[in-house]
């Protein structure tokens, strides 16, 4: 935590404060334009004078926006230089570099580069085609240029200043579940084909050999009764994680589940509590068919005593994962089939993430897009074509799907005052539909319109690879929902 | 008092009885709760294997074990009486299932085992939770839904809790106990704890799928799990031939071993118990089915005259009861009077009246308990129906 800390505090101190060579892509602070690879703040008031600069010498030469603008920065970055006590001019490497791009821009008739996301509630100056300056940050502000944040801007933020590694969504599960496994002798695995075979997504590959036949244990295929042995060493102490080939199997163990897994620390009155993991692939894959490409989430989100996450990042995944092992309560936690091969930068460092937050994906004015799981990826596709639109949404990745996040929630909805839930769930009493009577009880004054949710059709998935395209919510469906939504 | 006494001569009894109790109630006979010299008897019939040794038809026993015997079944069976009483008086609602007939099988486990090893039952567990060391006024309470209750009134008559002493319950899905029990071995056998666990269900749950999913399982991985089915003849309304083509439930197991016993007689259960805990440290699990009766019907709602006739019932109760049979093993040896028996039952009854009483006294849960122990704290989570409105929580 204090490490993550520091780097965001090293972020905030201004580009060229820092004992590093100034480059002339700091005046425009944009992202990935600097050899450092890091997203840069500049504090607002020189940049708006450097802006000025430019501006000043812009309207003198319209035509000629190339000359004046290597011109400015030149001269911007030598004074900045000055005031910093260094000498010399800028380097003129990254110049040519960074103007043309900017140039290209222009020519575009977009903003030049602004900076990252977070930085965004500086003003910044928006410099059209003909060489008219708008210095209005709050219609700069509507323009936004940096549409798609990566998956996970967050954490992009934390492990593009620390290295970290890169690994997929399986190995983050597993590098998680390994750790966990590491630190305390009491958890244990058990499921269908997780010891030998190393899992049937590979997130148990290779802990057999490593930790034995008995902790990381191929059951037979019983899900009734092996989820009930589960729950019956946890009663004991043990910290077992129970996998489920697909969600769908986990209906057999339903009553287990529901019965004895949520119930028992309830009915004894405190007595046991039963910190097991209930983990398993569910959504629609890739032509699956319809009971391998079930959306249950619904199912067990009555039940009471158990929480429930989605993971969507490897990030969160193995943030998770740990979380989830380490909670004393029992914890179903969804991943995706289609998600596992996710490819993603991690930090090196151990994390684990609150399994009762939510995690803002893309901050946003207009209108917040609620989603988890698969449809986050969907919805961050039809976002890029909303900004071109001209649309500012807020996503939120809701993660916790048992308790809701209200919090973060609430507080989106108190910004943007429209909601659309987007999410993979069945329509009837599905995640959305606890949502939206969730935000319409708890956040109705701030609506200023009804919530509108986006999910999944009430039928099997058929196997047609059409028809299951169509069982899901697409981005163009979504695009119109926001158009609608923003009228 | 060492003496094996298989038969006694008639005359000399009759002769020397008087003048022996009067001599030996205030010389030599020492009070008969703390007598620990070994006293063999024999089981009332042998024992029928499947796939593994029979254990020997004599066990050995003391005179405080005895009358242990006779004390804690009498005390059973006071409360089992009492808690139909109280249904009937509608302090005690929903279901009830009572255990009296059944109390050998609870006294005979308890006196073959620990407290670490592990006992879970189905919805029939008053008895085996007083076996356990619970007191009258939790069973009482819960049963009333006081805050004094052993699950301090959230559970009731089928979810009997007690950790520390090595009790997991208390379920009211029949069968689903099972896996929950192989569980509790597996956890045994994880921790190298030389430790067992008992798994009880009934011939009605026998034809569940998950206990032969459970036994594949412990019995692929040597757990150490004893499965014990109290057969007691009847599903609630269904006998055992209606509904089982195998009603030899301790074959039933195949591959694993499996022994009958006669549920009604407390030492044959002792001793099939003994033998069944070595057995499972060493071999894996082994079944055992008592063969018991239960004199009330499946639960309070049943009358249980429809599906049986009441001189069976009579009948067993006549000659196979559990605690005539200690009452008469006690006399026979002559390790207490008739009189001190029924001194010991009234004991009993008063102390159960006074537990009943207590309970009645003791208040209802307050109604913030209804939202607490949903979750474990510590992971911030009191929950207020599904949504949290407070400052997210925070990790330790």
């Amino acid at each position: 935590m204090r490490t993550r800390e520091r780097e965001r505090h090293e972020l905030s101190i201004p580009q060229f404060l820092r004992p590093k060579t100034i480059s002339c892509s700091s005046l425009f602070a944009g992202v990935g334009l600097n050899n450092q690879r890091r997203p840069l703040s500049i504090s607002p008031p020189d940049s708006v004078s450097l802006s000025r600069i430019k501006a000043a010498l812009l309207s003198f030469f319209p035509s000629r926006a190339l000359l004046s603008l290597s011109l400015a920065s030149f001269l911007a970055g030598y004074c900045c230089n000055i005031s910093n006590g260094r000498r010399g001019f800028p380097r003129i490497r990254s110049l040519h570099g960074s103007v043309a791009l900017q140039i290209l821009r222009l020519q575009k008739g977009q903003a030049p580069f602004s900076r990252s996301l977070s930085e965004r509630r500086a003003s910044f100056v928006l410099v059209g085609s003909d060489g008219r300056v708008v210095l209005d940050s709050s219609r700069a502000r509507k323009l936004v240029t940096n549409a798609v944040a990566t998956k996970g801007d967050s954490a992009a933020a934390i492990s593009a200043s620390k290295p970290g590694h890169e690994l997929l969504l399986f190995e983050a599960l597993q590098e998680g579940l390994e750790e966990e496994m590491e630190r305390d002798p009491l958890v244990c695995v058990m499921g269908e084909d997780v010891g030998h075979y190393g899992g049937s997504y590979k997130v148990t590959k290779g802990l057999a050999t490593k930790y034995g036949d008995l902790r990381v244990l191929d059951t037979p295929i019983a899900e009734n009764s092996f989820t009930g042995m589960g729950i019956g060493a946890a009663m004991t102490g043990l910290r077992p994680i129970v996998e489920g080939m697909n969600m769908g199997f986990l209906l057999l163990a339903y009553n287990q589940i529901s019965n004895n897994c949520g119930m028992l620390h309830y009915t004894s009155g405190g007595q046991f509590k039963i910190p097991i993991v209930i983990r398993g692939p569910g959504g629609v894959g890739r032509q699956l068919g319809a009971e391998h490409s079930q959306r249950l989430e619904s199912y067990f989100q009555s039940i009471p005593g158990i929480q429930m996450v989605a993971c969507s990042t490897p990030y969160n995944a193995k943030g998770l994962m740990k979380a989830a092992i380490r909670s004393d309560n029992p914890v179903i936690l969804f991943e995706h089939v289609l998600l596992y091969n996710l490819k993603e930068r991690i930090p090196d460092e151990e994390y684990v993430l609150s399994l009762e937050e939510a995690e803002m994906v893309r901050p946003g004015e207009h209108v917040t897009i609620l989603t988890y799981s698969r449809m986050r990826y969907h919805v961050m596709q039809a976002a890029k074509t909303l900004v071109n639109k001209g649309y500012d949404p807020e996503v939120i990745d809701i993660r916790s799907l048992k308790p809701f996040d209200l919090y973060t929630i609430g507080n989106s909805v108190k910004k943007t005052h429209r909601v659309l839930i987007v999410e993979e769930c069945m329509r009837t009493g599905g995640i959305g539909a606890s949502l939206t009577a969730a935000i319409n009880e708890n956040f109705h004054d701030y609506l200023d319109a009804p919530i509108v949710c986006l999910s999944s059709q009430d039928v099997p998935t058929p196997y047609a690879g059409t028809l299951e395209e169509w069982t899901v919510v697409q981005p163009g469906q979504i695009v119109t929902a926001v158009e609608q939504l923003c009228k | 008092m060492a003496l094996s006494r298989a038969a006694s001569s008639p005359s000399r009894a009759a002769l020397l009885k008087p003048l022996a109790a009067a001599i030996s109630s205030s010389l030599f006979r020492r009070p008969i709760s703390t007598d620990t010299t070994p006293i063999t008897v024999e089981t009332s019939v042998p024992f029928t294997a499947h796939r593994c040794e029979a254990p020997s038809r004599t066990v050995e026993t003391t005179a405080e074990e005895l009358v242990g015997f006779f004390r804690t079944m009498a005390l059973m069976r006071r409360a089992e009486i009492a808690a139909d009483s109280l249904y009937k008086a509608k302090l005690i609602r929903g279901f009830c299932h009572l255990y009296d007939g059944q109390e050998a099988v609870a006294i005979g486990m308890e006196a073959a085992i620990t407290k670490k090893d592990c006992i879970i039952t189905a919805y029939r567990d008053h008895c085996i939770y007083l076996g356990r060391g619970g007191t009258l006024l939790e069973v009482f309470a819960e049963l009333m839904g006081r805050q004094a209750g052993c699950s301090k009134g959230k559970g009731g008559s089928m979810h009997f809790y007690k950790k520390d002493a090595g009790f997991y319950g208390g379920h009211g899905i029949v069968g689903a106990q099972i896996p929950l029990g192989i569980g509790l071995a597996f956890a045994q056998k994880y921790k190298k704890d030389e430790s067992v666990s008992f798994a009880l269900y009934g011939d009605g749950a026998a034809n569940q799928g998950q206990l032969f999913e459970a036994l594949n399982m412990a019995a692929l991985w040597d757990l150490p799990a004893i499965l014990v089915c109290e057969n007691n003849h009847y599903g609630m309304g269904t006998a055992e031939w209606r509904a089982a083509k195998s009603p030899a439930y301790y074959k039933r197991g195949d591959y694993v071993p499996g022994l009958k016993v006669d549920g009604m007689d407390a030492l044959a259960v002792k001793q099939a118990c003994k033998f069944a805990k070595e057995h499972a440290l060493k071999n894996g699990p082994i079944i055992l089915e008592m063969d018991t009766y239960r004199y009330h019907g499946h639960s309070m709602s049943d009358p249980g005259s429809t599906y049986r006739t009441r001189d069976e019932i009579s009948g067993v109760r006549q000659e196979r009861d559990p605690i005539e049979r200690i009452r008469k093993l006690v006399l026979s040896l002559d390790l207490a009077t008739e009189k001190e028996l029924k001194d010991i039952e009234k004991e009993v009854r008063k102390e159960v009246d006074d537990a009943i009483a207590q309970a009645k006294e003791s208040p209802m849960p307050d109604p913030s308990e209804l939202f607490t122990n949903v979750y474990v704290k510590g992971y911030g989570v009191e929950s207020f129906g599904a949504d949290r409105k407070e400052v997210r929580a925070v990790l330790p």
